[in-house]
């Protein structure tokens, strides 16, 4: 039983910087997983457009039969999204989380290019360290 | 005459005298892509003109089926990303949410999309959108003179819709 399925970081031109999974059914290859993070990063976009009110942000959770997506986006338009079990609880807390080991362990890298895909082992090291913590506590509960 | 289980759900009381502040707008698309119904209660902010925002609308909920029938977890053979999906063919999405609306949506069997924006904070609208499908199949799909795959022009629907939109709140 995972916590989370998957997990992908978009920059903010809407570009595949990192993708993770954690235990899908199906295999999907490199080409797909950089389609769907654009296809996200532009139904993400247009989801402000439509908003019957000002000051929107785009869309913060996608509700599908099997399962949830929790998109967060950072002010400086990077997007984090998980792609969980439906209801799984404390998504928007492990996204935060997820931003906090980004912002230590690539960001402030020195050799780490903005933009460019992520190749940090301390970051691939903590992150699964935190969805592994994440998981077992699931399962505990 | 009910298609779908019973009675209409419950409102959430008696809300104020015409007071929509929950429900934005309502959308109806067929198979087609045309838009059969726009009904719109509250909306403070308008970006495009109406036929840009109906084309925008669909083509969004487009693209999000066959992301969500991509992205699916639990599915092992899937399409190709791009390929137009049949209604009910691979995984759906019933509703998403951002920081100033809720969307949600339903398709049935026929392809008919039912899209009902509502308030950030409402719950799930599942039971709603199978009521006002009722209706649509009670005074439009029902009435004689009604051409399908052309706009809705059906007074009682209307009536009976906004009717019901009012004891949602």
């Amino acid at each position: 039983m995972a916590a989370i399925y998957s997990l992908f970081i978009i920059n903010k031109s809407g570009g595949l910087i990192y993708y993770k999974d954690y235990g899908s059914a199906g295999r999907m290859d490199t080409n797909d997983s950089l389609r769907l993070a654009s296809l996200w990063h532009s139904m993400h976009a247009i989801s402000q457009q439509l908003s019957p009110t000002t000051g929107c942000n785009g869309i913060d959770l996608l509700r599908a039969d099997t399962f949830d997506l929790h998109c967060f986006q950072s002010l400086t338009g990077t997007k984090f999204f998980v792609i969980c079990e439906p209801s799984a609880p404390y998504m928007e807390l492990l996204l935060k989380v997820i931003y906090e080991l980004y912002t230590d362990y690539v960001l402030k890298n020195p050799f780490y290019e903005m933009e460019m895909p992520i190749r940090c082992e301390l970051f691939d090291l903590n992150l699964s360290q935190v969805v592994q913590k994440d998981r077992v506590a699931l399962l505990a509960r | 005459m009910q298609f779908f289980s019973g009675s209409a759900p419950p409102g959430r009381g008696a809300g104020g005298p015409g007071n929509n502040a929950h429900m934005h707008m309502l959308y109806i698309f067929n198979r087609a892509g045309v838009c059969l119904l726009y009904r719109e209660w509250n909306r403070p902010l308008r970006t495009l003109d109406p036929q840009q925002d109906h084309k925008l609308m669909f083509g969004l909920l487009f693209s999000l089926r066959s992301f969500t029938a991509k992205i699916d977890p639990t599915t092992a053979e899937k399409g190709n990303l791009g390929v137009p999906l049949l209604p009910g063919q691979g995984c759906s999405f019933y509703s998403f949410k951002t920081n100033t609306y809720q969307l949600n949506f339903m398709e049935t069997p026929s392809g008919i999309k039912l899209i009902l924006l509502t308030h950030s904070r409402t719950g799930d609208q599942k039971e709603s959108l199978k009521y006002i499908y009722n209706l649509y199949v009670e005074y439009v799909v029902k009435n004689p003179l009604y051409v399908p795959g052309t706009p809705i022009q059906c007074d009682l629907f209307t009536k009976n819709l906004d009717q019901y939109v009012r004891t949602l709140i």
